[in-house]
């Protein structure tokens, strides 16, 4: 071994980092060498130097007192930020428990103080329920022509309903019948394709402006409202919703 | 109630190595004061993030955040002395390796050997304190100083000849007055 290697290896020797073999090899060097022999000494003797209580710095007593009840203050933060935490947390559950309580609610208040077009899709089923009951309920003027059905409504209700017969797509006008719906006297015009019947109900909407078409289903019957040239249109039937948005769109061209 | 176990196993892990944190800091600050709220910063640290002390080794772990929360304030308030052009006075150390002139044959004074090691750069202070004083391993002081193993290893062998070097010329001086 070189001097300059083992002076290299003389603090991991001193520090007893080094493995068996390599600490050997130190050690023989050593009793060869008598500058590595210095060096090594000069080391055991600055680490005596070193191993001094006096140039241990204790903590005093108070740090200690002080760290402690930082401790303590600081716990109790923390604490209180989970307490925070769990304010919240049970402020949440609360908000999310009043709308279940709402949601359950509303399901079991009774339909007639719901907004009126829940009311009033329910009114329209019924009223369709009741016509198709017996051939007599259906219709109140049995016919195909429009030119019949049209003025038969005059004196009957207070406006003109659009009566217009859609044979030709397959949608025949087959009679008009008077309701009462929505507090008021309506028009309802039945439509027939192939064994299905469709109610149109009309009356007069209380804003001119035109509105796109709403679908909902109502005890396995598709109804669909909208509003134009400043009448309220439901129409309702067992049709598919694909034939009955079809039939709309007819209603609201032919207009 | 969890918070207050958790303050108990804390302080049960921890509080036991006060004195090491408290050795390191002044060493470090070279200053009571400072030593003490560099301290209480450090346990205060520590206490935020026991949670993810899994180890069994308090005192290195406490070391290193004390380590850390000395090297912020020092940052904070004493920047130059982290600046140390350490290369030069390595080559310079190196050129003197076998001289026999720096070779301390007697056992200095404590006062003595208190100063020298508290003028050495901060680099080589702190690898000293960790060996000689809390006589820790190299790999535990590699740890805590995030080196590697081979530059905590070089660190020690420089400061130990810086410190022989000052004792020396110290008593030199002494010898002259």
């Amino acid at each position: 071994m070189s001097c300059q290697r083992a002076q290299e290896l003389i603090h991991g020797y001193v520090d007893g980092e080094l493995d068996l073999v390599r600490s050997l090899e130190v050690e023989s060097h050593i009793h060869e060498c008598e500058i590595c022999a210095q060096a090594y000494r000069s080391q055991t003797t600055l680490r005596s130097s070193l191993k001094s209580d006096s140039l241990y710095y204790p903590a005093p007593e108070k740090l200690k007192k002080r760290i402690h009840s930082s401790l303590r203050k600081e716990a109790k933060s923390e604490l209180g930020q989970r307490r925070f935490h769990w304010r919240w947390l049970t402020a949440g559950a609360s908000v999310a428990f009043m709308l279940l309580i709402g949601l359950v609610v509303w399901r079991l208040v009774p339909r007639s103080i719901r907004p009126s077009g829940e009311l009033l899709a329910q009114e329209i089923t019924s009223d369709h329920v009741r016509s198709l009951q017996t051939p007599a309920h259906l219709t109140d003027v049995l016919s195909s022509d429009q030119h019949t059905v049209k003025p038969w409504f005059d004196g009957k209700v207070d406006f003109a309903p659009p009566v217009k017969d859609f044979a030709s797509q397959d949608f025949r006008l087959y009679g008009g019948r008077l309701d009462y719906l929505n507090n008021r006297a309506v028009a309802t015009l039945v439509y027939q394709r192939r064994l299905h019947y469709i109610n149109l109900f009309i009356w007069p909407a209380e804003q001119a402006s035109s509105t796109g078409e709403v679908t909902v289903q109502r005890q396995g019957y598709n109804l669909i409202h909208w509003t134009g040239s400043g009448m309220n249109f439901w129409a309702i039937s067992d049709l598919n919703s694909v034939e009955l948005h079809e039939f709309a769109r007819l209603v609201q061209e032919g207009q | 109630m969890q918070k207050q176990n958790k303050l108990a196993t804390f302080e049960e892990a921890v509080l036991p190595h006060l004195d090491a944190a408290y050795n390191l800091a002044h060493w470090l600050t070279r200053n009571d004061t400072d030593a003490e709220d560099v301290v209480q910063e450090a346990y205060l640290r520590a206490f935020k993030f026991f949670g993810g002390f899994h180890g069994t080794d308090g005192r290195s772990w406490l070391l290193t955040i004390v380590r850390n929360t000395c090297y912020t304030w020092m940052q904070q308030n004493r920047s130059p002395e982290l600046h140390v052009p350490l290369d030069d006075e390595v080559r310079e150390i190196e050129s003197k390796d076998l001289n026999p002139e720096t070779l301390l044959m007697q056992s200095a004074d404590t006062q003595m050997v208190r100063q020298a090691l508290a003028e050495l750069p901060v680099e080589f202070r702190e690898v000293l304190v960790l060996r000689e004083l809390e006589e820790m391993s190299y790999r535990e002081i590699a740890n805590i100083t995030d080196l590697a193993l081979g530059t905590v290893m070089s660190r020690l062998a420089r400061g130990r000849k810086r410190l022989q070097q000052a004792l020396t010329n110290h008593r030199h001086a002494e010898v002259l007055s």
